[in-house]
């Protein structure tokens, strides 16, 4: 029966009845922000820290204990010396030399070697030709690796920090985290990455290597790749398979924080190197401040006419001998 | 003829419950096409991304140009739903149903199109275990998640005393499947003014939430493009032209949604000539202001003719995009303009017109921003091309299939035309007003 103080009671109790569930309701809430600021801090959680390899800056290191020493990589890349392998008759050495070397697929090239016209704009050229005037006409050649940029676009954008740079100054991927979204090839203004559209062929001698991001094998379907720098050669005392491959020497690897660097003939200093050369870096004006270092040149050091255009196609490697012959021949 | 509550839940409901056989065919075809699409796709993930037509050069290609598109034609639901609602217009009630729907099914497709971009997709967890906040994709991925849960709270606030009115009237009749959707998501509501203001405020609130998030999403979007150091996509307005293109397509993709729709349950008595005039003005607003920013970017870019910039511009005007750029321009924004600013050509089949052409040609210029932005060389190497495989076409066609079919679905589960929203508005007065004006006359 419902009298009307029945009523009021009846509704006061299921105000109580609102109240209370809007407390268990905030609290709700304030749960739930709790656990979205707990996912949020999750991937730090999860993120597995790179290796420190405990190395440290020189100016914190005991003497003799130069093994622990933080090494900044970083190559020079002189064009004075380049000819593009036109005096050798071959495709581009450095290229073929990091295909072999690193089992490179076909069409990647990790270390592309471009031909720039001098006068850089093509149609300010066909202006130059078609007047009477004979100001030069020609090209250099520019191989161009990873960058290794301080301030690396394709780090920046990655969205799961498949890339990162490490302590030594290097881009890495690990392609066991790379999800395929393609951003870092978008943002990186060289160029310098590509990415295994289909199954990537797979060398007998890469089989059963277990995968480093230092050396990426064996490769792998739908992930980026690009130019490690060599650190796991570098480490073992000897130059990246460019450097190595490269039959003029025209490119030094070396240490920032050292001062030094070589191109397997001579050594030299860095510093004082790049100022002599009035040494630039690609792209300068983007601000990624690149490790790699150019001296400017179109291969006249050794003896090449810069109107003489054209380069080889480059070779990769098809089956075990062709890569065994390339391998000794482009050391030697 | 009178057009009062009762007739108008009488036809929205037994447009909602009857299956015309157009509606059978279309919704055959269009599953068969999702099938082939996902025959393709599970093709492509076997074989790898080499069945497309994408290469190193050009690393991005249909799908992302979609992506982008379909994110486009979400905000224009966002727009015209809660964007009218904050303005207080009543003409947004017999179409915010429908632009709700869109707003929910091309947010799923356009996530469907990162996945089928990815060239490891079964990894896209990572983006949660892993995620770098500085990561502009990582804002849109975590950007499209909230988006597209909140709109489907919008959607969900606005249907749910529809989905009881359904309940309480044709609940009986209704298939076990749709029956068991109505009774579990009508939450027994029953129109209880407290119930009614508890969904009053929370409507207002994610009124208030939506359209933000929304700015927010396409802003985001366009950064993916913005944060490189790319010629043509290296450029502030990327955010704001991003957001005025995505009203542009959005809003016309809601006036051909309309049209269908009306045709299809035969509403003319409540999407009147009225509501296509009001959606032709809007297209005509946001597509003036996509003018301006189109000859903002082009003017700003072509006056320094920068090396990179110089090069986009030229395969606009001459090169190898230039039959896109062109088609994009006169078909895409000119024509459009011209017929909705004409009162003549403002008309039914005028606005049709006009927003079919308004999407086809903000794809066109999704695709020449996206691809012609790739194919400008950083390197001296010739320029690379780019097209479509048939692989990546099935998929995209699959894809789309399955934009219209989420839609045809949601049509089934609840009454097309929101009764709630119309009685809330007064839309339902001024209709009935118009019809019987429009009766006098003729009579």
């Amino acid at each position: 029966m419902n009298t009307e103080p029945d009523i009021k009671k009846e509704k006061e109790e299921n105000l109580r009845k609102w109240e209370v569930s809007r407390r268990q309701m905030l609290k709700m809430m304030g749960g739930t922000a709790a656990a979205s600021m707990a996912v949020a801090w999750l991937p730090n959680a999860l993120r597995d820290d790179q290796p420190q390899d405990e190395l440290v800056p020189a100016e914190a290191l005991k003497d003799g204990d130069s093994e622990r020493r933080l090494r900044q990589w970083m190559m020079i890349i002189d064009q004075r010396f380049c000819d593009g392998c036109q005096s050798q008759g071959t495709p581009p050495q450095c290229t073929e030399a990091c295909n072999f070397g690193h089992f490179v697929p076909e069409p990647m090239q990790w270390i592309e070697v471009y031909e720039h016209e001098i006068h850089h704009d093509e149609g300010e050229v066909e202006a130059l030709r078609a007047s009477t005037a004979p100001p030069a006409e020609g090209s250099s050649f520019m191989p161009t690796p990873c960058m290794q940029c301080q301030n690396p676009p394709c780090v920046n954008v990655c969205p799961v920090g498949a890339t990162w740079t490490t302590p030594e100054g290097i881009t890495l991927i690990d392609q066991n985290r790379c999800i395929g979204c393609r951003m870092c090839m978008a943002a990186c203004p060289y160029e310098r990455r590509s990415f295994t559209w289909g199954e990537p062929p797979t060398h007998p001698a890469t089989e059963f290597i277990e995968h480093s991001v230092e050396h990426q094998l064996p490769m792998k379907k739908g992930v980026v790749y690009k130019c490690d720098f060599c650190p796991e050669m570098a480490r073992a005392g000897r130059l990246p398979f460019c450097a190595s491959g490269c039959p003029n020497n025209a490119i030094y690897y070396g240490d920032l924080e050292e001062d030094i660097a070589t191109n397997g003939d001579q050594v030299v200093r860095v510093s004082e190197f790049l100022t002599a050369n009035s040494a630039y870096r690609h792209k300068e004006e983007l601000g990624t401040r690149p490790r790699v270092y150019y001296i400017e040149g179109h291969g006249e050091l050794v003896g090449r006419d810069p109107r003489n255009h054209g380069l080889a196609p480059v070779r990769w490697v098809d089956d075990e001998n062709e890569h065994t012959d390339h391998w000794e021949r482009s050391v030697e | 003829m009178t057009y009062s509550t009762e007739s108008l839940q009488r036809h929205t409901i037994e447009a909602m419950h009857r299956f015309s056989r157009t509606y059978v065919i279309a919704f055959a075809i269009l599953l068969t096409l999702v099938i082939i699409g996902a025959i393709a796709w599970i093709h492509q993930i076997r074989e790898g991304l080499i069945v497309t037509g994408m290469r190193d050069r050009i690393t991005w290609g249909l799908y992302i140009t979609l992506f982008v598109f379909f994110i486009g034609a979400s905000m224009g639901g966002t727009f015209v739903s809660a964007a009218l609602r904050l303005a207080d217009m009543g003409w947004r009630a017999p179409i915010s149903r429908g632009a709700e729907y869109i707003t929910v099914a091309a947010l799923l497709t356009a996530s469907l199109f990162i996945f089928a971009d990815m060239g490891r997709p079964e990894r896209a967890l990572n983006i949660m275990l892993f995620g770098r906040w500085e990561s502009p994709l990582v804002w849109d991925v975590y950007g499209l998640t909230t988006y597209l849960a909140g709109s489907m709270v919008y959607l969900y606030l606005a249907v749910l005393p529809d989905l009881a009115l359904v309940r309480d009237t044709i609940g009986e009749k209704l298939d076990p499947v749709r029956r068991l959707f109505v009774v579990m998501f009508s939450a027994s509501w029953t129109g209880h003014p407290k119930q009614e203001r508890a969904l009053h405020i929370s409507l207002q609130v994610m009124t208030v939430v939506i359209v933000p998030v929304a700015v927010m999403m396409h802003t985001v979007t366009s950064w993916i493009f913005g944060m490189t150091l790319r010629e043509p996509w290296d450029s502030p307005m990327f955010g704001i032209y991003f957001v005025v293109g995505a009203v542009y397509s959005g809003v016309g993709l809601i006036a051909v949604f309309m049209f269908i729709m009306r045709k299809l349950n035969r509403l003319e008595a409540y999407i009147t000539d009225r509501h296509f005039q009001n959606m032709g003005t809007l297209l005509a607003g946001s597509g003036g202001v996509m003018i301006f920013f189109q000859i903002s970017d082009l003017v700003t870019a072509g006056f320094k003719l920068k090396t990179g910039a110089a090069f986009n511009l030229y395969q606009l005007a001459d090169g190898a995009m230039s039959p896109i750029f062109w088609t994009y321009i006169w078909l895409g924004l000119i024509v459009p303009l011209a017929l909705m600013l004409n009162p003549w050509t403002r008309t039914v089949l005028g606005v049709l017109i006009a927003a079919v052409l308004a999407n086809v040609g903000m794809m066109l210029e999704r695709y020449f921003i996206v691809i012609g932005g790739l194919r400008v060389p950083l390197n001296p190497y010739e320029p690379p091309n780019y097209a479509p495989t048939v692989t990546e076409l099935l998929i995209v066609l699959g894809l789309c299939s399955f934009f219209v079919l989420v839609i045809m679905i949601m049509m089934k589960l609840a009454p097309a035309i929101s009764v709630q929203e119309m009685l809330e508005t007064g839309e339902l007065e001024t209709v009935e007003k118009e019809l019987s004006t429009a009766e006098g006359a003729a009579s």
